[in-house]
């Protein structure tokens, strides 16, 4: 099937609507502690309005296809949320730095290192 | 603030989704493109997300759900022609059919 009023020029990768897809994971699946907390700071980060959903979706569309196959979702969420967040001035990319050395220094797994403030 | 919203377009009217193809954050899928189709409903005002997307003030714009047959999108294979599709789509990427 072909849609045949556009040549492709100009079309961005993430816009594959109308495309053959092939078949659909329909499984559930749980979520990560680490993945909630991104989609907790996504509704944070909204409700504060520091950015919108809108900007959420540029990002990850600005991330390119490259991403899309390396990165999980959560993954992907994360780096479009921290490129908004750093874009509205809500922090600086020494300051992000200089917090992840903070908690990477309490320890290798992902239970230490969330303990703190 | 490029765009002014204008006045609601009839539910029933027929609309063609502009084919253009700008860089950038847009809400206008590419199959849809060039396409025809009428006006479903209605949906109101809100921030056009095309802005919004570049943390910038956003002026107020109209939504609407607009209705496709398949024939509308995929030419005569399409089969069934008849069934349709519904997509929500904001005034700036609307043009009257009667438009080149």
């Amino acid at each position: 099937m072909t849609n045949s009023a556009t040549a492709d020029a100009g079309r961005r990768w993430h816009d594959m609507g109308g495309d053959p897809a092939g078949q659909i994971n329909r499984d559930e699946h749980d979520y990560a502690l680490w993945e909630k907390r991104v989609d907790a700071l996504m509704v944070i980060a909204s409700k504060k309005k520091h950015f919108t959903v809108d900007g959420l979706r540029r990002v990850l569309e600005d991330m390119g296809p490259e991403a899309f196959e390396t990165m999980s979702y959560y993954e992907r969420w994360i780096h479009s949320i921290t490129q908004n967040l750093m874009e509205g001035g809500v922090f600086t990319p020494a300051e992000l730095g200089d917090k992840m050395a903070e908690v990477a220094a309490r320890g290798a797994s992902y239970g230490e290192a969330s303990l703190g403030d | 603030m490029t765009e002014t919203s204008s006045p609601a377009i009839a539910t029933g009217a027929p609309v063609r989704l502009k084919s253009i193809a700008p860089p950038g954050h847009v809400r206008c899928p590419w199959y849809l493109r060039g396409k025809t189709g009428v006006i479903e409903r209605d949906l109101g005002l809100t921030g056009n997300p095309e802005t919004l997307a570049y943390g910038v003030e956003a002026q107020q714009i109209r939504l609407y759900r607009v209705r496709f047959t398949m024939k509308d999108i995929w030419g005569d294979d399409a089969d069934p022609a008849s069934d349709t599709l519904d997509a929500e789509i904001f005034e700036n990427w609307l043009e009257p059919t009667h438009a080149s």
